[in-house]
């Protein structure tokens, strides 16, 4: 329904029932806000946004109301510029400001700060106040948030965000009349994982980044360019920094498809391996006395002459590299001799994903879809720990019940406390069932702790529930039965369900269960969805890609088919178990490896190859949802750093295979890649190389950037020219298009007077809506339109606990889990220490009280490690944390024994 | 005619004004102290770094020849951990000591720069700061701002009331 509002006299269509103030910034109005954040809606606690509204067009004296708390009715009349609104506003801005420290040359929101923006948009500049300034104590709130409370205007937004949309209880606010206090009850760390999103949410600098106050840039000093987050499967969209060729921070990039406004801790603060002493910066080559630097030249001509005296060459890929970087080694080696290095169980549960996606008949939800919807089941994912922005938007779903429930008191959905009043505790049906707890069992109508079988078979006897067709789940306990029941009759109610897993659990017969939910939904004419977890950032894309796994790489070599392993952005020995990984290494004669990081692989490669990161390179990921996304270098790779696919096209070219001389540019071997089955959409990810706004290239330095001839100048006196990007229509420059480029080359938000995040108003149609020209990426994968909806045949036997025999299932953990954030010092402090998890019942029968050290044994696989209790674990199950430093690589899940040690640790 | 011997008649008169020119650099002029030339770093009144590196002089150059990287010390202090000034770009202009907010950067009369060779018109922060106040006494940024450093307390900032306990119920 559109409305016709007159704003100072001139006619604007705006949506009906939409509140003022959104209307007004949609509009293009400057109105000053606090409270109000698009994805919180109005409170109407700041009065800031105050305009005037007039009964007719002959009231002259009209009434001051807040904007945000009004909804536009036909033919209404308002002011913005009228003078008293105007005072009004001003006068707000003054009594906030009389408490505001003298802090903005020392504060780490300078020159990117909503308050400041604000406060020159109303035209305060003296403090007339006689009175002194209230002061605070600040807390430590961790690695990652750094808090500073005198300049606290007490908008409340963090509290808001922190407690409802986040889901976390450990910040709050304190005291009371001007005393208010936001913060936790002690100091100590945040323990949402996405507190980082208070850096942005708050509109001053109460809360700032942490980490990029150990190397702080301003906003307008740092380089920046349009990226992706590296840290899991959901492929969020990010701002990353760069100062002095060093990464300084990441910042949400919109995307109301993918991660909104909102990031999690993992994928913000995980960016400084980047600048880790670990990182490879030079060709190095394996000598009698250890690794030594070579020449980039040498390397190459090295490598490429084991490969063209006829050496039987094979090639491991990653899931965690690129699409460009796989596609290439796989034209260097042939496409019968490259291998996803991914073990054979992972490579299993991938295309099990897939194939659920692709060749059945249900959708994968965008993350926003997931928000959206009304009812949701969480079969086996951790999706806190695995994806946790996928967490978070289940956290949305919980409370579009609410939404729904006051809606039907004509309450607008803006009015968001109106809707938690009226809501109260209603929340949307959302049923987890995993093998452990998770951070996300507080919005859940009902949880079941359970072995991977038994909740698979609770997803099939949900499927059975809704459909008669679908197979009988054979040997079901009652309570089962009951709550498969229960489940289907909630699903059954719901209009847009969502059937959430993943492969965390590590078995495909959960994946079927979830497919055949989804299935059954879908038979009865629900809108289903289906969204599935990948192991990381690029598992999808590998999948597509295709290639066998670690184990079809380990029977070459063993046959003595191999001379030569080129290893691509893979340490193997975080996939296999050291004496698996040591066996297929060993086998080579010549090892080759590509790498950002130092670690177990690179240290046994007789040619270590330096390659770029996300941060210094182009290339395409494709999320779990099948989006592909094009990240963007935001710097210049420092030293003899290359991008992976270059590496390899120098080797392949001086190796004689001329066709890769074509790849001059990251298009060129787009355009290779995207004559791929399955991946034809890459090209479209984003506007190609030739692409130019109004003539000219994007630039990712401000215009602002600072500092221009003096940086270098301590090396010489004399500039060099900036470095010329062929492979993007982004510059390394301040010159360009200082316009609004599509959406997937944004690579700052900035407008005149909106110098905060804030700025993306100006870059939205509709302000809290979809940026103008669409949102980034494009989705490889849609579902078959007339594919019947399948049931896997295989319904796996019941889970039994059998005396001295464990289940061992793998524990992930958002800090700690993920390997390239793992080396980022706040998430190596957060992370947990090694640890064992048994189920209270289990340690009671064992003798083994917390932190006791036992012995844990998978196969030949033996390790000693500190037990910890974990309530709610099902008995039977042991619990180990994936991929922590210090624990041992073991395929789970398996069957273990564990006994108790005496005598202490070793 | 008339104007051409009145030309003359000016000229000849100025032969015995008093000179203006001085005879430099066998004469030092004295500058005032408002004139725009070499730039330095100064330092509070007492005695600590005054520049908080807010990167407000850099981002106000207009031939941005100011880098800087801030840092903070084990007090609580912000300072620049290398402070940088290419003058072979500089322009004198002044606009970077009115954009600085804590009297740090000043333009000082000094202006016998040259150099034969153009690297050594770069300036580290060793360079450029000196040990007084300059232009500016009295001033000390720290004394005003909110920000808690060793020394001055929450609170102990001018115009300030001690820290709120707010786990008090007083009104």
């Amino acid at each position: 329904m559109v409305a016709t509002l007159h704003i100072d006299g001139a006619a604007y269509s705006v949506k009906e029932g939409q509140n003022l103030l959104q209307a007004c910034l949609s509009l293009g109005f400057n109105l000053p806000y606090f409270c109000w954040h698009p994805a919180m809606h109005s409170v109407g606690a700041c009065r800031q946004c105050a305009v005037k509204q007039f009964k007719d067009e002959k009231d002259t004296r009209g009434k001051i109301i807040m904007s945000c708390m009004t909804p536009a009715t036909e033919g209404m009349r308002i002011s913005i510029e009228d003078p008293e609104a105007r005072a009004f506003r001003a006068g707000v801005i003054e009594a906030l400001m009389v408490n505001h420290p003298h802090d903005c040359p020392v504060c780490d929101e300078g020159g990117e700060c909503h308050l400041q923006d604000m406060t020159v948009m109303t035209g305060h500049v003296c403090r007339r106040a006689r009175v002194r300034k209230r002061t605070h104590r600040n807390q430590d709130m961790g690695p990652f948030v750094n808090h500073e409370m005198n300049r606290c205007i007490a908008c409340y937004r963090c509290v808001r965000y922190y407690r409802e949309l986040a889901g976390g209880r450990d910040l709050d606010v304190f005291g009371w009349h001007h005393h208010v206090y936001f913060g936790r009850q002690v100091d100590g760390p945040l323990e949402s994982e996405f507190s980082g999103n208070l850096v942005e949410v708050c509109p001053t600098g109460v809360f700032t980044d942490k980490t990029l106050k150990g190397h702080y840039a301003r906003k307008w000093d740092l380089q920046t360019a349009p990226s992706v987050c590296v840290h899991c499967s959901l492929g969020c969209n990010t701002i990353p920094g760069e100062r002095y060729g060093e990464l300084r921070r990441v910042r949400n990039r919109f995307n109301e498809e993918v991660n909104g406004y909102f990031l999690c801790d993992r994928g913000r603060y995980g960016y400084e391996y980047e600048n880790s002493d670990l990182r490879l910066r030079h060709p190095l080559r394996l000598g009698a006395e250890g690794p030594r630097p070579i020449p980039s030249a040498e390397a190459v001509s090295y490598v490429a002459g084991l490969l063209r005296n006829g050496g039987r060459v094979l090639g491991i890929g990653s899931p965690r590299a690129s699409l460009e970087g796989n596609f290439a080694l796989r034209a260097l080696v042939g496409a019968g001799r490259f291998f996803i290095g991914w073990p054979e169980r992972e490579r299993a549960l991938v295309t099990t994903a897939l194939r659920l996606l692709r060749e059945g008949a249900i959708r994968t939800p965008c993350l926003r879809e997931v928000r959206e919807a009304d009812a949701a089941l969480a079969l086996g994912e951790d999706v806190s720990n695995t994806a946790p922005m996928l967490a978070f938007a289940l956290r949305q779903c919980a409370m579009q019940r609410k939404i729904k429930v006051a809606a039907a008191f004509g309450i607008a959905p803006w009015d968001s406390d109106a809707v938690r009043l009226v809501g109260q505790d209603e929340k949307s049906p959302i049923f987890i069932a995993t093998p452990c707890g998770t951070r996300l069992d507080d919005i859940a109508t009902r949880l079941w702790r359970a072995a991977p079988e038994e909740i698979a078979r609770l997803g099939f006897a949900v499927a059975k529930a809704l459909d008669p067709d679908a197979p009988e789940v054979p040997d079901l306990s009652d309570e089962a039965k009951s709550s498969a029941r229960d489940i289907a009759a909630a699903l059954r109610e719901a209009e847009r369900p969502v059937v959430v897993s993943g492969t965390g659990a590590g078995s495909p017969a959960v994946l079927e269960a979830a497919g055949a939910v989804a299935a059954a939904l879908r038979r009865l004419g629900r809108n289903v969805q289906l969204s599935l977890v990948l192991p990381e950032c690029n598992s999808a894309g590998a999948a597509l890609l295709g290639g066998g796994s670690l184990a079809g790489a380990l029977s070459e070599v063993r046959k003595g088919q191999v001379d030569t392993l080129i290893i691509l952005e893979n340490d193997l020995y975080r996939r296999l178990n050291a004496e698996a990984a040591d066996a297929l290494l060993a086998g080579v004669k010549h090892l080759m490896v590509l790498d950002h990081l130092a670690n177990a692989t690179t240290a046994r490669a007789e040619v270590a190859l330096p390659c770029a990161t996300f941060a210094e390179s182009e290339g395409t990921l494709v999320s779990q949802e099948g989006r592909a996304q094009r990240f963007f270098a935001v710097h210049p790779a420092r030293g003899e750093v290359r991008e992976s696919w270059r590496w390899l096209r120098e080797i392949g070219m001086a190796a004689g295979q001329s066709e890769m001389a074509a790849w001059q540019t990251t298009d060129d071997l787009i355009q290779t890649l995207s004559q791929e089955p399955g991946l034809s959409g890459v090209k479209e990810a984003a506007p190609g190389r030739e692409f130019r706004a109004a003539g000219q290239k994007i630039p990712r330095q401000p215009h602002r950037y600072s500092g221009r001839t003096a940086m270098g100048a301590d090396v010489s006196v004399h500039e060099p020219p900036p470095p010329e990007d062929r492979d993007s229509p982004l510059a390394f420059s301040m010159e360009g298009y200082q316009g609004q480029p599509p959406a997937a080359l944004v690579p700052r938000y900035w407008a005149p007077g909106w110098n905060s995040d804030h700025a993306l108003n100006k870059f939205q149609g509709e302000v809290g809506g979809a940026v103008r020209g669409g949102p980034a990426g494009v989705r490889l994968i849609e579902p078959a339109a007339d594919a019947p909806a399948r049931y896997a045949a295989e319904i796996p036997p019941p889970f039994q606990p059998a005396e001295g025999q464990w289940l061992v299932v793998a524990l992930h953990h958002v800090f700690g889990s993920e390997e390239l954030s793992a080396h980022t010092p706040g998430v190596a402090q957060l992370a947990p220490r090694p640890y064992l998890g048994l189920s209270p019942e289990d340690a009671q029968r064992c003798g083994v009280g917390e932190g006791d050290p036992v012995e844990l044994a998978v196969g030949s696989s033996v390790q000693q490690l500190p037990a910890r209790i974990i309530p709610g674990l099902p008995r039977g199950l042991l619990g180990l944390p994936a991929g922590l430093a210090g624990v041992k690589v073991v395929e789970l899940p398996a069957g273990g024994r564990v006994r108790s040690v005496t005598g202490g640790p070793p | 005619m008339f104007s051409l011997f009145k030309g003359l008649w000016i000229v000849l008169r100025h032969a015995f004004v008093k000179r203006v020119t001085v005879e430099y650099p066998e004469k030092k002029p004295v500058l005032p102290p408002r004139c725009r030339g070499r730039i330095i770093l100064s330092r509070d009144p007492d005695g600590g770094e005054r520049c908080v590196a807010c990167h407000l002089c850099s981002a106000v150059c207009p031939v941005a020849c100011i880098a800087l990287q801030a840092a903070e010390d084990a007090h609580g202090r912000r300072y620049p951990k290398f402070f940088r000034i290419n003058f072979s770009r500089c322009i004198f202009c002044g606009l970077c000591e009115e954009a600085c907010p804590t009297y740090a950067i000043q333009l000082t009369p000094g202006v016998e720069m040259g150099e034969y060779k153009r690297q050594h018109l770069v300036y580290e922060k060793e360079d450029l700061l000196i040990s007084g106040v300059g232009k500016y006494p009295g001033y000390n940024f720290y004394r005003v701002a909110g920000l808690q450093i060793e020394g001055k307390d929450k609170g102990a900032a001018e115009n300030e009331q001690p820290p709120v306990d707010v786990r008090d119920l007083m009104p």
